[in-house]
């Protein structure tokens, strides 16, 4: 009965397709949207229940619907590959999916293209789906940029507007360069073992002979690129700040609770090369722990509430990577978990400030809403205290928990300590975040109230984001047993320090952002910001970098090249050619009698080859 | 005395030919050409090819003079004509295309006498001419047939505009 | 009938001189007329050549020739004047020097 997951995608890819060509009024267009993914989500569940009440022997089920192409020995087959890794995410995928759709349902309820979102979020949730289920690369592949596509047709969904254009041919070029080298990646890895099929790869890693690891390192190198560009990390994270040009539910759902974990999941999925591979797995936790740190400071200073949350996410999927590059497997997929419930509760709870306020993003254009929108308020305690990690209360505090343990347990003490100044920050930003908008004095008054499927999935993703912490993954048939889970050690003094950093970060907020001078709204303006602080807001300049780096030389040669050297050969060739036939044409008088001459001295030439030869 | 109407005829016929090319009259010119197909007559004639000459008396001077002398007629030339004919006359207009017709000849010549002199033996009559042409000959005369066809249709469409002209 | 002893390359060089003739006539003659008649003077003379050839083998190849050449000579000379009659009709003049519309 397994069988049935592989509706999961085409139930989304059904809708999709519905929702392109068949004109209907916007209530059924939600129906539509909201259903199909729904309908997944059920799927999912009880593929899941069926899957944990007997699980399969090797820890991991392939069905195969059938091949997709036949090139001699080569037959990659449209099968999947089920184990809790892929429930897991297939859980978060289809489930924050359904419920950032019946948000959708009432967020954009204005808005013109309706259908046209809901077609892109189903095709996105099915591609998503197919990313996570396949059992070879090529499969994954298909998915991998079949989100990025979906992500490109979001990021620019508003496409009226040139700079929401440049914001998604931005997300989609730079994600590009990562795809580049994680196909390279493939490419050597098919190259190296003649086949695509995951289980077989990841057999034949573990059972490869572990003296020659060159080959894994640098094919984990070409991977951690690949994931590095899909999840937003250094140093391709500028496009995910700039992706917030999209609706604010599609932030929720693709650039913070599912599609940038991709790279997360990439890695997971192909752990046993990593293992093979110490130094691509060092590369991954200092990328991970330069990038939280980066981000986390960037987030301290932003303005811009859909920036803020942005930066935060870039944040959490440094932990991630920083979880997975210590050998903290589980703890990531964890962390992955509860940061999709709290970044989504997040991103929706500031879409419906967004929403109520008249699409104001400033964040010191808000202030004291928590008496105004008090479901809002209480969304935004629950998901800023899981960001910030609050200890025993949130799911948060949980899997970062496990991460940091992990970074001690490995004994990579440059990155724990990282890890946990950048637990500080993130609690700093998080309620700057938090007292800015709903503490203090008032600047806007809401006109709005948000609607019913709007609330709840606010209540049911604050559920999850308290209740989240408590579930326990079943991932030790997956991926293996974790430095974090080693109870050898006693951790305690380590358990104290992580649960008190996060309050002390509270408290520093609040004393810097309630009750000092940084919280007011004139440090909020960009001019006369200290010039650190906008060197930060502007994400460590990282832009210019690129722009002065990479852009610029390359369209200043473009511009050179305008003319193409190379063609000017042949165009040269071609003015020769018109010259020469300029001049022939010159004996074209129209002249009966210099044709009739031209032939008589012809005939001569000819009788005198006769004559004299 | 044979030899003497040769000779004579030739002269002949080399008088005709240059006054065609040479008058500014365009009847001049054409009876100067229908003198010359005559002369040319006599020369098969005594070449020995007397079908040749007939056929020559009759297509040559007959018909196809008879269409040069129809059209003069019907372009009307005055004496306008002629004195315009006579100013495009000019004697540096000669010059190039003699000099390239002179070297012509004496190639041709130099080509003609590197073989040795013979002279002509044989006269071929009408009805050996007759046998061959439709006998090996019988696909050019059908080929020759289908050239006077399109000849026919040619020389019906260009004239038809002038005809509805004249109705 | 028997034929007069007339030597071949006298009858050749007569060919050519009238050849050569008609050709300095196509040159020079402005008028598409006159151009027409010299044509005939060219074909006539190649005709000469080929039956006095045909005569100095005895054979009737010679003839032949001719009578092709006259089948040729009679649809040039009917096409070639509807021409003639066409153009003095649009252009109202037979100078060829001042009819140059495909002048490259």
């Amino acid at each position: 009965m397994l069988h049935a997951i592989g509706w999961v995608p085409l139930f989304p890819l059904l809708g999709f397709l519905v929702l392109v060509f068949v004109r209907m009024p916007a209530r059924l267009a939600a129906w539509v949207g909201c259903g199909s993914v729904g309908i997944s989500a059920l799927v999912v569940f009880a593929s899941a229940l069926m899957y944990l009440q007997a699980p399969p022997e090797d820890g991991y089920q392939a069905i195969t619907y059938g091949i997709w192409m036949s090139i001699g020995n080569f037959q990659p087959a449209f099968s999947v590959y089920v184990d809790t890794l892929t429930l897991i995410m297939l859980s978060i995928i289809t489930g924050v999916g359904f419920l950032i759709h019946v948000y959708s349902a009432g967020y954009m309820v204005d808005d013109d293209g309706y259908a046209r979102y809901f077609a892109y979020l189903n095709l996105f949730i099915a591609a998503m789906s197919v990313l996570v289920l396949a059992d070879n690369l090529l499969l994954l592949f298909l998915g991998w940029e079949g989100v990025g596509l979906c992500s490109y047709l979001l990021i620019g969904f508003w496409y009226r507007d040139p700079e929401n254009g440049a914001a998604a041919r931005k997300a989609f070029v730079v994600t590009r360069i990562g795809d580049t080298a994680m196909t390279i990646g493939f490419l050597l890895l098919f190259a190296h073992f003649s086949t695509v099929n995951i289980p077989a790869i990841l057999a034949a890693v573990v059972n490869a002979d572990t003296t020659d690891t060159d080959v894994y390192v640098l094919i984990g190198l070409l991977l951690l690129g690949g994931a590095v560009g899909k999840s937003a990390q250094l140093p391709l994270q500028t496009w995910l700040p700039d992706a917030m040009a999209g609706p604010t539910p599609v932030s929720a759902l693709i650039h913070a609770a599912t599609m940038v974990t991709a790279g997360v999941y990439l890695i997971a999925r192909l752990h046993p090369i990593f293992v093979q591979a110490p130094l691509a797995m060092h590369a991954v936790a200092w990328v991970g722990l330069l990038t939280l740190l980066l981000a986390g400071c960037s987030a301290l200073v932003q303005v811009d509430i859909k920036r803020i949350l942005a930066y935060s996410t870039i944040s959490q999927i440094g932990y991630m990577f920083l979880g997975l590059g210590v050998g903290a497997w589980s703890a990531s997929i964890f962390h992955l978990m509860t940061h999709a419930f709290f970044k989504a509760l997040l991103f929706l709870s500031a879409g419906t400030v967004i929403f109520c306020l008249h699409h104001k993003q400033n964040i010191f254009d808000m202030g004291g809403l928590r008496t105004r929108m008090p479901l809002t308020f209480i969304s935004f305690v629950i998901g800023c205290g899981s960001l910030a990690s609050l200890p025993y209360i949130t799911s948060g505090f949980y899997s970062k928990d496990e991460i940091l343990l992990g970074a001690y347990n490995s004994g990579e003490a440059l990155v724990f300590w990282g890890g946990v100044a950048g637990a500080l920050i993130t609690a700093v930003y998080s309620f700057r975040l938090l007292f800015i908008v709903f503490f203090g004095d008032p600047h806007t008054t809401p006109d709005k109230s948000p609607s019913l499927n709007m609330q709840v999935p606010l209540v049911l993703l604050g559920i999850l984001s308290v209740l989240g912490g408590a579930i326990h993954l079943p991932l030790q048939n997956v991926l293996p047993l974790g430095t974090h889970e080693d109870s050898a050690h006693d951790h305690t003094p380590i358990s104290v320090l992580l649960a008190v950093i996060p309050l002390l970060g509270v408290a520093l907020a609040w004393f810097l952002f309630k009750r000092g001078r940084l919280g007011s709204a004139a440090w909020g303006q960009a001019q006369g910001a200290p010039s650190l602080v906008s060197f930060w807001r502007k994400g460590w300049a990282f832009d210019q970098l690129y722009d002065g780096l990479l852009v610029r030389p390359f369209v200043a040669l473009a511009n050179f090249n305008k003319k193409d050297v190379v063609d000017a050969l042949y165009h040269g060739i071609t003015q020769l050619a018109q010259w020469l036939h300029f001049q022939v044409s010159h004996t074209q008088t129209g002249n009966v009698r210099w044709y009739a001459g031209a032939m008589v001295f012809g005939v001569t030439l000819l009788t005198s080859a006769v004559v004299f030869l | 005395m044979e030899m003497f109407t040769f000779y004579l005829t030739s002269g002949i016929t080399l008088w005709a030919v240059i006054m065609v090319v040479t008058r500014a009259n365009a009847v001049h010119s054409l009876l100067y050409l229908i003198l010359s197909s005559l002369s040319m007559a006599v020369i098969f004639f005594q070449m020995g090819a007397p079908f040749a000459a007939a056929l020559e008396v009759i297509v040559y001077a007959g018909a196809i003079m008879v269409l040069f002398v129809f059209v003069v007629m019907m372009l009307n030339l005055g004496q306008a004509a002629v004195e315009q004919e006579r100013l495009l006359m000019t004697p540096h207009i000669w010059r190039g295309p003699a000099i390239l017709a002179s070297l012509l000849l004496v190639e041709l010549v130099i080509i003609l006498y590197r073989q040795p002199s013979v002279s002509v033996p044989a006269a071929v009559d009408a009805k050996e001419v007759g046998v061959t042409l439709f006998g090996p000959y019988l696909l050019a005369v059908e080929l020759a047939s289908v050239l006077l066809m399109a000849g026919l249709i040619g020389a019906y469409h260009l004239g038809r505009p002038l005809m509805k002209k004249r109705l | 009938m028997n034929a007069a002893n007339i030597p071949l390359d006298h009858l050749m060089l007569l060919a050519c001189l009238i050849f050569v003739i008609g050709l300095v006539g196509i040159m020079t003659r402005r008028n598409v007329l006159y151009i027409l008649m010299s044509l005939e003077i060219v074909l006539n003379a190649v005709c000469l050549a080929f039956v006095a050839a045909g005569a100095h083998w005895g054979e009737a190849d010679g003839q032949i020739m001719f009578l092709l050449i006259l089948t040729l000579a009679a649809s040039e000379v009917s096409v070639g004047l509807g021409l003639i009659l066409q153009i003095h009709r649009k252009h109202d003049t037979l100078d060829m020097d001042r009819l140059k519309e495909l002048k490259g």
